[in-house]
């Protein structure tokens, strides 16, 4: 690796079981919504990441849990976050490995890091229980380093711990005795390697992302940190659980502390950080910790229509077409970058683009108006019982954009209760429904907070 | 306004309408031959070879104009289908009136046919071109873009949701019972206001007894050169004014919009109203059958064609000012909410209340002495829809 880290951010989904619906103990369980999946998460968590620095040149995208194969998931990801054509996106996908070789790349080449997962288990499963949903993003390249790459090792193995059949989307696991009696050797193995190589004797933090349960119960005697030893705190995420973990550290370190990074998929990946002066000053807006305490619970049953565990009774309308590729090719600006245009003569804001100004007549001289990354308030609302959704009812806004423009939009992550004229919000990409195995990819409105500490930021931010 | 008024320069001298509602045993074809019938059937000195022309309305019961003329057996005459959103009916009569306006037929026909209820779905299906997938119409439904309209409405005038819940159950009431009174209505029995406002909910505020019926029907008119009318009938209705907007969608994009009116419909009632010479609507017109899609289109619609002022709307109809012994009755024979609203025969179905209500043939809901009415059909949703007025009267002149 040689590229420094200059900036890093997380998105956690805001629904959550209850703990209660799935033997858990303590606490609940994140879940991303029946609209998100590794490909909207990875572009929230990027978003936030990339905000302030110039257009990395290349977006490593790693899940296990791809919306598409055959088809290149990060090209939705680069164009919902407006990044030039000339530049590379590539997706890894297939294994919690996966988000280490984006690292690696990321690192090698200057660029950012996307790793998102949804992790799904059988109804009562421990998967089902002990998961967790998000993505993480880290910006790897030229500008004031949040922290310096000091040293990495690696260790391969073949044996059988975890795995999915493709197509399944839920996993076994050997017992879990195995695979943890592996892990730990390998995990011993990496550490006193990359400690030997640097000379050190002892971190500050350590973290430590692993698919075995049995590594996580003990890892706080596996590897020894002076400040701190974590794992994801959103339980086991996959491709995303390193650098989830990873955030919680750099949420909270010091400056010039060292961060042991243990990534033991498959083997077991190291990686030695030391943090800078910089990091206080680009710590992620709103920590994991605050992200992971927000949260709104979905019913059960509702949960488990959403990955087709359960199938429940639809509205008694006809499923949409499919979106048509050549349409949606034309419409890219606007379909995955939420661009409209403004009338050069009259200023009038059109989302979606038109070639004629609606107000004052004026033909094809329009500006492009990025609006993702802008909020506004709601004029009118309903709750749809009747269209199709992939979880009804369907809640639409008329949404006036701040500084100019309307457009009428599905509002997500909300319950109806709290729609209200004047309600504030922001945008998210998200996946409307999936008709003929084409994902229908386009944004929706989510409210944000008022009232509250983080007044004016959206919720899940 | 650019349209050069269509005042008594044609009349209608014959009309049908079938029963609307479920027709689970009556085709397309089926539909029209029954309206078709009515209608000829009433006009004893025009039979099928003496009609000229034919306009076809429907939405999606059928394309092209072989749907009708492969029903009716029409003899290679020429028909026009034509698609206008729920103001189709309304379209196919307007383009048929221009027909005979025109000079170019003497003895033409609209028909309006829509066959609903085969679909099995509920509400309105949607032919839609392949899209990029974005556009909200794609996936919102009629109910739930029309609800739209009651948060805007209060929040702008200030109107208590329960007022405005009160007076949406009050058109809902008026137009069941008024509709229990039509024997060809969809839902012949009044409604209690209890019951419309514990309905299971559709969209927003709107329940099921807020939204018009999806029903099976067909409607017709025969249209003739006003000076001919007589020749036909004794009791002609006379055509005084037709106007159609079609909006440019701005209030979908303009934050200026409020979702309080369709200036669609503004301009349209002044363009008809020119025409037909009329300058006080609510002293000059003897009835509306208006655009009830969903409860509070037909509150907004007071204002906007101006029988209310702006914001005293709602209070008018709780008033009573617009049920069948009001001021200005609107809907007397149901409207779409209970006599049904099979897309492309509404237009025709609303010409045909006031045809029955010329010629003292309404029955128990016949009103005294009527002699001018107005139609108004709507298709689309609010920030962005085509409006059709029409203002028709029983004398010439």
């Amino acid at each position: 690796m040689t590229a420094p880290l200059i900036a890093y951010a997380t998105y956690l989904p805001r629904h959550r079981l209850a703990g209660a619906d799935i033997r858990l103990r303590r606490g609940d369980r994140v879940v991303a919504s029946y609209d998100e999946d590794s490909t909207t998460m990875a572009v929230a968590a990027a978003a936030r990441a990339l905000d302030g620095h110039p257009p990395p040149t290349n977006v490593y995208f790693a899940t296990s849990s791809p919306a598409y194969l055959d088809k290149t998931n990060a090209t939705a990801i680069h164009a919902a976050l407006g990044l030039p054509n000339a530049s590379f996106a590539t997706d890894l996908c297939g294994t919690g490995r996966s988000g280490f070789a984006a690292w690696r790349a990321a690192a090698a080449t200057g660029g950012v890091a996307l790793t998102a997962d949804v992790r799904v288990g059988r109804p009562g499963s421990a998967d089902e229980r002990l998961g967790g949903d998000g993505a993480a993003a880290l910006l790897f390249g030229d500008g004031p380093a949040i922290a310096d790459v000091l040293a990495t090792t690696s260790h391969t193995a073949e044996f059988l711990d975890r795995w999915r059949s493709p197509g399944s989307i839920t996993g076994e696991q050997w017992e879990e005795r195995f695979g943890a009696e592996r892990y730990a050797a390998l995990i011993r193995a990496a550490v006193d390697q990359i400690l030997d190589e640097t000379g050190l004797a002892e971190v500050d933090h350590v973290v430590v992302a692993c698919p075995n349960g049995g590594i996580v119960k003990r890892v706080g005697t596996l590897v020894k940190a002076l400040k701190s030893t974590r794992t994801s705190l959103i339980g086991y995420s996959g491709v995303a659980d390193a650098g989830i973990a990873l955030a919680s550290v750099l949420d909270v370190a010091e400056p010039d502390e060292t961060i042991l990074v243990v990534s033991a998929f498959d083997g077991c990946d190291a990686v030695l950080l030391r943090t800078t002066t910089q990091l206080p000053l680009a710590r992620q807006s709103t920590p994991v910790s605050l992200q992971r305490q927000q949260g709104m619970v979905v019913p059960h049953l509702t949960y488990l229509s959403w990955h087709g565990l359960v199938e429940l009774e639809p509205p008694r309308r006809p499923e949409p077409d499919r979106p048509a590729a050549p349409p949606a090719a034309r419409a890219e600006k606007w379909k995955f970058g939420f661009t409209g245009t403004r009338c050069r003569q009259c200023g009038f804001v059109h989302l979606p683009p038109a070639r004629v100004c609606r107000r004052c007549g004026t033909t094809d001289e329009m500006d492009a108006l990025p609006v993702a990354g802008l909020r506004g308030v709601i004029a009118t609302h309903t709750v749809d019982h009747l269209a199709y959704s992939p979880s009804p009812p369907m809640l639409q806004a008329v949404v006036d954009v701040d500084g100019g423009g309307r457009c009428t939009i599905e509002v997500t992550d909300a319950e109806p209760e709290r729609l209200r004229v004047g309600a504030k919000v922001g945008f998210t990409f998200r996946r409307l429904f999936t008709a003929g195995g084409v994902h229908d990819y386009f944004w929706k409105a989510h409210l944000l907070d008022t009232g509250s500490e983080n007044d004016g930021k959206p919720r899940d931010q | 306004m650019a349209s050069r008024g269509i005042n008594d320069r044609v009349a209608v001298v014959g009309m049908g309408c079938t029963r609307f509602g479920e027709r689970w045993d009556s085709s397309t074809e089926d539909l029209i031959l029954e309206a078709f019938a009515e209608c000829i059937g009433s006009t004893p000195n025009i039979a099928k070879a003496d009609i000229d022309a034919y306009w076809l309305g429907t939405l999606g019961s059928g394309q092209s104009g072989l749907t009708l003329s492969r029903a009716l057996s029409t003899d290679d005459k020429p028909v026009t289908r034509v698609e206008n959103y729920c103001a189709t009916g309304s379209e196919a009569f307007r383009n048929a009136c221009y027909g005979v306006a025109a000079g170019a037929y003497d003895v033409v026909m609209a028909m309006g046919v829509e066959k609903l209820k085969d679909s099995g779905f509920s509400g309105l299906m949607r032919a839609d071109p392949p899209s990029d997938g974005t556009a909200p119409e794609l996936s919102m439904t009629a109910p739930a873009a029309f609800s739209l309209l009651d948060p805007a409405y209060c929040a702008k005038h200030g109107v208590h949701p329960d007022e405005m819940r009160a007076a949406m159950t009050h058109v809902a009431w008026k137009n069941h019972d008024n509709g229990s009174r039509n024997p060809k209505a969809q839902f012949r029995s009044p409604v209690s206001r209890e019951t419309i406002d514990n309905a299971v909910k559709v969209a927003g505020r709107l329940g099921v007894f807020d939204c018009s019926g999806v029903s099976d029907g067909a409607a017709c008119a025969l249209i003739v050169p006003a000076e001919r009318a007589l020749e036909y009938t004794d009791t002609p209705m006379y055509v005084k004014g037709l106007s159609l907007v079609a909006g440019s969608t701005r209030g979908a994009m303009d934050p200026e919009f409020d979702f309080t009116t369709f200036p669609e419909v503004v301009k349209a009632a002044r363009d008809a109203y020119a025409q037909a010479g009329i300058d006080d609507p609510s002293a000059q017109l003897s009835l509306a059958e208006v655009h009830d899609c969903f409860t509070p289109t037909e509150i907004i619609l007071m204002e906007d064609l101006g029988f209310s002022e702006a914001g005293n709307g709602w209070k008018d109809v709780l008033s009573g000012d617009f049920d069948a012994d009001g001021r200005l009755p609107i809907n007397p024979d149901g409207g779409l909410k209970s006599f049904g609203h099979p897309v492309g025969a509404s237009g025709l179905r609303m010409l045909y209340e006031a045809w029955l209500q010329f010629r003292g043939d309404a029955g128990d809901r016949q009103l005294s002495d009527p002699h001018t009415a107005l139609t108004h059909n709507l298709g689309g949703r609010p920030g962005g829809c085509v409006s059709f007025v029409s203002v028709v009267g029983r004398e010439l002149g």
